[in-house]
């Protein structure tokens, strides 16, 4: 094959792949715009909803508690070594808690959630449409979207932020950890340093964008789980693609809310 | 007036024509089984009736509304009087025998959960099944399956029941004794019923008419045993020992 052939052949490949990109992406606003229609009208299934918060954060907890544990204990020791260059360890405190809670503990919670959740609601709504699950409800006349979809989502929006909180607060406890390890830091003396370096402008952002992350992690699962086609491969592949698209927007609408964020609160 | 009138329904997907100006009367309390090769468009027919697929043209009116024009406000009101057991029974895997029968009964009628105990038992021992009121779906066979499916079905008294292949993949007993609870609930529920099927002794057990389909269109109206009598090179075919032991048996 010469080269003007592969070439051809990458870019019609290429071409595809975004086409169907946007074709998600399209796809997704006007599910968005159902779920904001069924969201605002009863009946509320506030029952729903709460069961699928206390599954969708059981189940993610183990994992998030040792990440966020992590992240702290990883950060503090990769930056130590630099801030002592600097002498600058005493601001080790503060630049820990000031990157768990502004980028790294939201980014990577969400990242996490979204593969452990995006890909299981994909899954679960997937082999509900193949199974004929999905039209055995709208057929008795009960609404599958507000039954399956919104509860979901709206579980996601809800717990994201709470499990983000939680990661935040490992992280600080992990940063801790590494600092006492290293320079026998008082407990206090490094609460105080957090807490003083911590800011309004600091934690609301960081906490807020997480509610859209949690968005996106469940309307993208129950998006590609919902319209499943091709029985149990679709199934599948409705599993995998969730947690790609979600993963990729949730980076995509971090850059943009951190700029948003950066012009309100640059001052 | 008939109970279900079809009226020159159409139903293609991209270039294949499924249904092709299907015109057809069911009348109250009948019992018509649908017959025809795979592909030719039986279950696709049921699922234009409660509107889970849109025909690309013609009317449906079930009591004399017509179902294609309904909002989804009135369509569900007529969706309520219909009952539909689906080929994988479609129980919700995420929820026990109960919550499964409770279901319709909670979302869509105002029962007092002592009248929800009494009807979920009820419909149970109409499908002899009382023991697995706990047991979840994926704790169930096949045969059973179907009959929660039939429960499920029956358990908010609809009009009309609309059954697509109810004994597909079951064994020859089973699979008779499934026809017979058909024909025993819709005796007690003067039910109006469309059967899908493949299996000639379901048929004979259930059928007051038969329809069979063919390249999307009826090539057949009539009773069961005057079809199974024809001369007509493709009934002959179809309905043949051979064609219809083999089906028996694999199935």
């Amino acid at each position: 094959m010469g080269y003007n052939s592969k070439i051809n052949n990458a870019a019609s490949i290429a071409e595809k792949r975004l086409s169907e990109f946007f074709q998600t992406i399209a796809g997704l606003s006007l599910f968005s715009i159902d779920f904001f229609k069924n969201v605002i009208f009863p009946p509320y299934e506030f029952a729903e909803i709460k069961k699928h918060m206390d599954e969708l954060g059981v189940k993610t907890l183990p994992i998030v508690s040792v990440t966020g544990f992590i992240i702290g204990l990883v950060l503090t020791m990769q930056s130590q070594p630099v801030m002592a260059r600097f002498g600058a360890e005493s601001f080790l405190p503060g630049m820990v808690a000031l990157s768990v809670v502004r980028e790294l503990g939201p980014v990577i919670t969400a990242l996490i959630f979204a593969g452990r959740v995006s890909s299981g609601i994909g899954a679960e709504l997937g082999s509900m449409r193949v199974t004929e699950q999905i039209d055995a409800m709208e057929v008795s006349a009960i609404n599958p979207f507000k039954f399956l979809v919104v509860t979901r989502v709206l579980a996601c929006t809800l717990i994201l932020p709470m499990l983000t909180i939680y990661v935040i607060f490992l992280a600080i406890i992990g940063g801790f950890l590494a600092i006492f390890l290293s320079q026998g830091i008082n407990f206090e003396l490094y609460v105080n340093a957090v807490v003083n370096s911590l800011q309004f402008t600091d934690i609301i952002p960081g906490i807020a964008k997480t509610f859209v992350f949690g968005y996106i992690v469940g309307i993208v699962g129950a998006y590609k789980g919902y319209y499943t086609e091709n029985g149990t491969v679709g199934v599948g592949k409705a599993s995998t693609s969730s947690v790609v698209i979600a993963s990729l927007l949730i980076l995509l609408v971090d850059m943009v809310l951190v700029k948003i964020t950066v012009l309100l609160w640059s001052n | 007036m008939p109970f279900i009138e079809i009226k020159n329904i159409s139903k293609s997907f991209d270039d294949f024509v499924v249904l092709d100006d299907i015109s057809l009367n069911i009348q109250e309390t009948e019992n018509m089984v649908l017959f025809g090769r795979s592909g030719t468009g039986k279950s696709v027919l049921l699922k234009c009736i409660v509107r889970l697929l849109e025909p690309d043209k013609g009317e449906i009116f079930i009591e004399g509304k017509n179902v294609l024009e309904l909002n989804l406000k009135k369509l569900n009101e007529v969706r309520k009087q219909i009952g539909f057991l689906f080929q994988s029974a479609a129980l919700y895997d995420s929820m026990s025998v109960r919550e499964n029968l409770e279901f319709p009964l909670i979302r869509n009628f105002n029962f007092t959960p002592a009248e929800r105990e009494r009807k979920v038992k009820d419909v149970l021992e109409k499908v002899s099944l009382e023991d697995s009121i706990d047991k979840r779906p994926s704790e169930l066979s096949g045969g059973m399956k179907k009959r929660i499916g039939l429960a499920r079905t029956i358990i908010t008294e609809p009009k009309l029941i609309l059954y697509d292949e109810p004994t597909t993949g079951l064994d020859p007993i089973t699979s008779k004794e499934i026809s017979q609870l058909i024909m025993e609930l819709q005796k007690d529920l003067h039910t109006t019923s469309i059967i899908v099927t493949h299996d000639l002794i379901c048929a004979k057990i259930i059928a007051s008419r038969a329809v069979v389909l063919k390249d999307g269109k009826i090539r057949y109206e009539g009773n069961i045993e005057d079809l199974t009598s024809t001369n007509d090179p493709f009934l002959k075919d179809f309905f043949s020992d051979e064609v219809v032991d083999s089906y028996n048996g694999r199935n």
